[in-house]
């Protein structure tokens, strides 16, 4: 299984995470996007991008809790909460958002 | 059950203890413990975690897993913090045999919400005999 992209394909597992982190960029962020039916916009890459930072930090896909607590710590409690969250990621923050950053999925995450 | 809790009718967390004896690579053992214990912190119980004989290497500083091609997945304690882990025994004696201190062990805080989200360490160095202690004092240990 896996995402064509610049004519290779880039396998993912049989929910659509990325195998190998190392295969990920911003183009390819899009298409896994696309196919969840969500448009990257900037409030989603921001969502996005600090995930990837979370994850270059800590090695791990922080569970929603964690991340919306951290998401308030740096950015304010406006964004860091499940409404906002939600409304960005309606399938879920943790999957669809790690899923976009080629993170694994959270740990714990069901 | 604690003497505050009894007839509260609130259900109290359970005290679980995570002892890691392993070293950090060679066997899945300290990685497998990680994961147990941030999906254990999903359902709010008291977590803590104990690091004796080799497995207080998982903590040390300065671990380059390049060359193994593993992930580094010491980076990983620093984030229990957020987990509402925020109790890392360490064992005195365990660390002694094996020429290290507390120098030589990675830096690790949590906030502490009850008082200002202060910065505090995580790391309680503790002797074999005040560590059996904890240990009685657990509901669940699971060794890893």
């Amino acid at each position: 299984m896996g995402y064509m992209f610049n004519g290779n394909e880039i396998d993912h597992d049989e929910e659509g995470y990325l195998t190998d982190l190392s295969d990920w960029n911003p183009e390819l962020a899009l298409m896994i996007a696309q196919s969840e039916e969500l448009e990257m916009n900037d409030e989603r890459w921001e969502v996005v991008n600090f995930l990837r930072d979370y994850y270059e930090e800590y090695q791990v896909a922080p569970a929603v809790r964690v991340l919306t607590k951290a998401l308030a710590k740096t950015m304010g409690p406006e964004k860091g909460n499940n409404d906002y969250l939600y409304e960005l990621f309606p399938y879920g923050p943790a999957k669809q958002a790690c899923k976009i950053a080629g993170l694994p999925k959270p740990t714990g995450c069901v | 059950m604690s003497e505050a809790a009894k007839g509260t009718g609130k259900k109290v967390p359970k005290k679980f203890l995570y002892v890691n004896r392993k070293a950090p690579y060679g066997t899945i053992y300290a990685l497998e413990a990680l994961e147990v214990v941030l999906i254990g912190a999903a359902f709010d119980q008291d977590v803590s975690l104990a690091f004796l004989d080799d497995g207080v290497f998982q903590l040390a500083n300065g671990q380059d897993t390049k060359g193994i091609g593993m992930k580094k997945f010491a980076n990983t304690y620093r984030a229990l913090g957020d987990y509402g882990v925020t109790k890392f025994y360490v064992e005195k004696e365990s660390l002694q045999s094996r020429g290290l201190t507390l120098g030589d062990l990675q830096e690790i805080t949590y906030e502490d919400e009850n008082d200002d989200f202060k910065e505090k360490p995580s790391i309680i160095l503790v002797s074999r005999a005040e560590l059996s202690e904890v240990m009685a004092q657990q509901d669940v240990v699971l060794s890893f």
